[in-house]
């Protein structure tokens, strides 16, 4: 059905009450530029402009606050930036159910300045700043704490989504306890806007804890791995077991937070400071914001490693190798307490490739993704890596998106 | 004995179909007559599960033994257009394991290995058939245990669990099976086998895992499960606090969640379900209470006593007028027998019941119970209260007399009525039971046509013929032969002695 470039962006325009323009170049997708962009202020706005989306068969990608756009392949095609920046509401917020209502694209901070009013807040780090809380679903981003809160996948209790065919649905609800139908929550965490456009979530709030306490101590990369691995074994009950080794560096830093009471972490703090070795447990100086950031520069290449526990040790090691013998810098932070790191690395193409590979070699029972990196290094490995029942979720986009319009190219196998 | 609405006695026996006797042919001749049950007799035994109220005798029944087995019955069901149905240990509530009359039942309960445990990962790998309480029981010594407890677990699988999406008293705290799975192999409806998730977290690709957790066995089979293992707490402190009522109880669990405890658990029983568990366990709770609060605190010793003392000044500032703790871990055990046994021990005071399992957000409480005290009331019925108060979770028993005249449809009414109050609160019609055969037809209510079209898409990605465990948790016509039929007379489990109806 051929249109013209006017008459679509004045039906975007009507569907987005008035919201809707041409692209510019900071509206690109990961390096490809797109036609319009459309700011929906409601999920009505939202499934109308969907429609008309749908009616035109454009390429829709979704974007939040712009945090992780460059995460993932570039989309083959984009013609329609969907921006939830004016869902931005917090609905909904019921203090003693610990349960929120939010526009898909509020920011995580924006939720937490309002919740933390009432000493709440969602337990979410934030590897990039600034994220909304869909944007950080989507690509299911967590930091230190998730070894206590969990990730996205545990937070988010429901979802309103509109359809590539404009049709809104709601899944979960506003109850923590649910197990009425599919929980289509979790299929849309993590799939990087292929399924669907979310207007709006409702996530569990916690409280927030009187005393946290963080205490930490660098020593060689193997013992360091060690020494995680029994904190997060322990039964101290730690929020975050954390580990970080700079590149170039044989040394790694481990670090455990501890949340409660003044009592229960006054103590807790000093069983775990004799497990490290320190002479105080009064703790370190250390922000748990600051942990969580990634800090990459535009040209590095970032990469999620998963790892059973008792990978870490392996992870580390071979970032190690991989410095030495393809001349790469290669540092690591992360989750050890999760398993789940991640490795930022610096250098050419092709030994970042070499080591790329690596990683995913001693990831077993898990895997290395390539969230961030340059075209030239995206040429070279496959960024998802090898995924189990890529013909299920074939299958699952084709019911959910049949003529694959949402950031076509972006996820595994291509879809 | 538990009974339930629009139960028909039809007992009905479906003619067998062409496909089925083919298949049933290809069975015996693969797996021979031991594994394949096709005596009336003996298939009967499995024509429900822990809902007893809906019967259906299935076409055949297969005992499998291995994830490859599982794998052929389904091709071969897939191949024939035979309709299946999953069942680990039968307890589940929703009828969600009922069978088809014109398809296979596959019985995964032998399937009960611990085939590895890795306590360093806090990894358990298992088969699906393994009782939930054997994880914890294999793992105790090394210091774990598996987190997800529901009131069934000395009996229900962890494949039913993964069906379900379980839950139980601690998972306020701890969250519910989805939460503790990692990974499963799966066998699709089109009989291919295929890993969902990994031993690692965060597996990239579609989270299909965590969507077939809790789809009630209408997505595929799942054949062995890898779950997350949890230390033991240092310390556990268990109290029992009386109070004069639910309101005063109420009030206490709001007290000690907003001042920001997160109890392992926090359970309430109104005086009707204390009168039956004292009837049937003798479990001492304190005289004359119009609730009681079951409270768990767990984790490092050093913060459960500070919690403690603040949960106790909670309780007393709420009206308590009696708190116990438990000495040890006999009184512990007491304790909770009391509060674990009150499904079945209704029974000693009513003839027929239904379990009712509603979710309302937690501040609804003292309403929500008000608005079913008058229902109750407005109907000449007596409802029970035993709930997971900390996340809202109410399981309503609505007690009758199935002889006396009417009074089945007017519990059945006053049920019914609960679920719409539960969704009139924002909530949901099911917390832990799963919707199942039971509650398919309230689907309608708590979710519109585009929210239930958009779930159907899932279906159809997975089983785009409906064979795996056709009409249920979806209110749709397709029936696949069988109107739910009821039965009357004990579970066979609980005549055998194996469960109570938790």
């Amino acid at each position: 059905m051929p249109t013209t470039h006017a008459s679509t962006l004045d039906a975007l325009t009507d569907a987005a009450a008035g919201h809707c323009d041409e692209a510019t170049e900071a509206d690109s997708v990961a390096g490809v530029a797109a036609r319009w962009v459309a700011s929906p202020g409601t999920t009505q706005e939202a499934a109308a402009l969907i429609g008309v989306a749908a009616d035109q068969g454009l390429h829709v990608v979704v974007r939040g606050r712009g945090t992780a756009l460059h995460w993932a392949p570039p989309p083959r095609e984009v013609d329609l930036v969907v921006s939830t920046h004016r869902l931005d509401t917090v609905v909904e917020h019921v203090a003693g159910d610990l349960v929120a209502v939010v526009g898909a694209g509020t920011t995580i901070d924006a939720l937490n300045a309002r919740v933390g009013e009432h000493g709440q807040q969602l337990a979410l780090d934030q590897p990039i700043a600034g994220s909304s809380v869909a944007g950080a679903m989507s690509t299911t981003r967590s930091g230190p704490r998730r070894l206590l809160y969990g990730t996205p996948r545990d937070l988010v209790l429901g979802t309103t989504m509109v359809r590539s065919d404009g049709v809104v649905a709601r899944t979960g609800g506003k109850v923590v306890k649910n197990v009425a139908g599919y929980d289509l929550a979790k299929l849309l965490g993590g799939a990087y806007g292929t399924l669907g456009l979310i207007t709006e979530l409702v996530v569990r709030l916690h409280p927030v804890p009187p005393v946290a306490r963080w205490l930490r101590r660098t020593m060689p990369a193997a013992p360091a791995a060690a020494m995680a691995l029994e904190l997060a074994g322990s039964q101290l009950a730690p929020t975050a077991v954390e580990v970080r080794r700079d590149a170039g560096t044989g040394d790694a830093t481990v670090l455990v937070l501890l949340e409660g009471t003044e009592r229960g972490v006054g103590e807790r703090a000093s069983d775990a400071a004799r497990l490290l070795g320190l002479d105080s447990a009064n703790g370190a100086d250390v922000a748990t914001a600051d942990l969580a950031r990634l800090d990459a520069a535009e040209d590095d290449v970032v990469v999620k490693v998963a790892v059973p526990l008792t990978g870490v040790a392996g992870v580390l090691a071979t970032t190690g190798e991989a410095e030495q013998r393809h001349g790469v810098a290669c540092r690591v932070q992360g989750s050890a307490g999760a398993g789940v790191l991640y490795a930022v690395l610096t250098g050419d193409a092709e030994p970042v490739a070499a080591s790329i590979e690596a990683l995913r070699g001693v990831a077993v029972g898990g895997s290395a993704v390539v969230l961030q990196a340059p075209a030239s290094v995206r040429a070279l490995v496959d960024s998802w890596g090898p995924v189990a029942a890529l013909d299920l979720m074939r299958r699952v986009k084709a019911e959910f998106d049949p003529s694959n319009r949402f950031a076509p190219g972006r996820f595994v196998g291509g879809i | 004995m538990t009974t339930h609405p629009t139960s028909v006695d039809t007992r009905a026996e479906a003619q067998p179909t062409e496909a089925v006797d083919a298949l049933v042919r290809r069975l015996v001749a693969t797996y021979g007559a031991q594994a394949v049950i096709t005596d009336e007799a003996r298939r009967r035994t499995y024509e429900c599960d822990g809902l007893a109220a809906y019967a259906v005798v299935p076409a055949v029944v297969v005992l499998t033994t291995s994830a490859e087995q599982v794998r052929q019955v389904v091709s071969a069901c897939d191949e024939l257009r035979v309709p299946f149905v999953a069942r680990g240990s039968g307890t589940g509530l929703s009828g969600g394991a009922l069978p088809v009359a014109d398809g296979a039942l596959i019985v995964l309960s032998q399937m009960r290995d611990i085939v590895h445990v890795d306590p360093a990962a806090q990894r358990a790998f298992v088969q699906p058939g393994v009782i939930n309480l054997d994880v914890s029981t294999a793992v105790k010594s090394l210091g774990y245990y598996y987190a997800p407890d529901p009131s069934s677990q000395q009996v229900c699988s962890i494949g039913g669990n993964v069906a379900e999406n379980s839950g139980g008293a601690h998972c306020l705290k701890y969250g519910f099976t989805t939460n503790h799975v990692l990974a499963v192999d799966f066998v699709g409806p089109d009989g291919h086998a295929t890993t969902l998730g990994t031993t690692a977290p965060d597996a990239p690709g579609y989270d299909l895992l965590g969507t077939v957790v809790g789809s009630e066995g209408t997505l595929g089979i799942v054949t062995a499960v890898t779950l997350k293992l949890t230390r033991l707490p240092q310390s556990v402190r268990t109290l029992l606090v009386g109070f004069r009522s639910t309101d005063d109880a109420g009030a206490a669990t709001s007290a000690i969640i907003g001042a920001g405890v997160v109890p392992a658990a926090i359970e309430m029983m109104d005086a009707l379900a204390i009168e039956a568990a004292e009837a049937a366990v003798g479990c001492g709770y304190p005289d004359q209470a119009g609730a009681v609060l079951v409270i768990e605190l767990d984790g490092p010793t050093a913060e459960v006593d500070a919690q403690l003392d603040d949960v106790v000044r909670h309780c007393e500032e709420s009206g308590a007028f009696e708190v116990r703790q438990a000495a040890d871990d006999a009184e512990r055990a007491l304790i909770w027998r009391g509060r674990k046994s009150a499904f079945a021990a209704v029974g000693r005071i009513s003839p027929d019941y239904i379990v009712q399992d509603g979710v309302i957000p937690r501040t609804a409480l003292p309403q929500v119970l008000h608005r079913i005290r008058e229902l109750a009331d407005e109907a000449g019925i007596r409802v029970a209260n035993v709930f997971h108060a900390g996340d809202g979770n109410l399981h309503p028993l609505v007690l009758f007399d199935a002889e006396a005249d009417g009074e089945t449809e007017r519990a059945e009414k006053v049920s019914a009525q609960i679920l719409k109050l539960c969704l009139e609160h924002g909530g949901s019609i099911t917390g832990e039971h799963g919707v199942g055969t039971d509650k398919a037809p309230y689907m309608a209510d708590m979710f519109n046509e585009g929210d239930l079209d958009t779930m159907q898409l899932v279906r159809c990605a997975f089983d785009p013929q409906h064979l795996s465990n056709p009409g249920k948790v979806f209110p749709t016509p397709r029936l696949c032969g069988e109107r739910p039929g009821r039965r009357s007379g004990a579970h066979p489990l609980q005549e055998a002695g194996l469960a109570e109806v938790f």
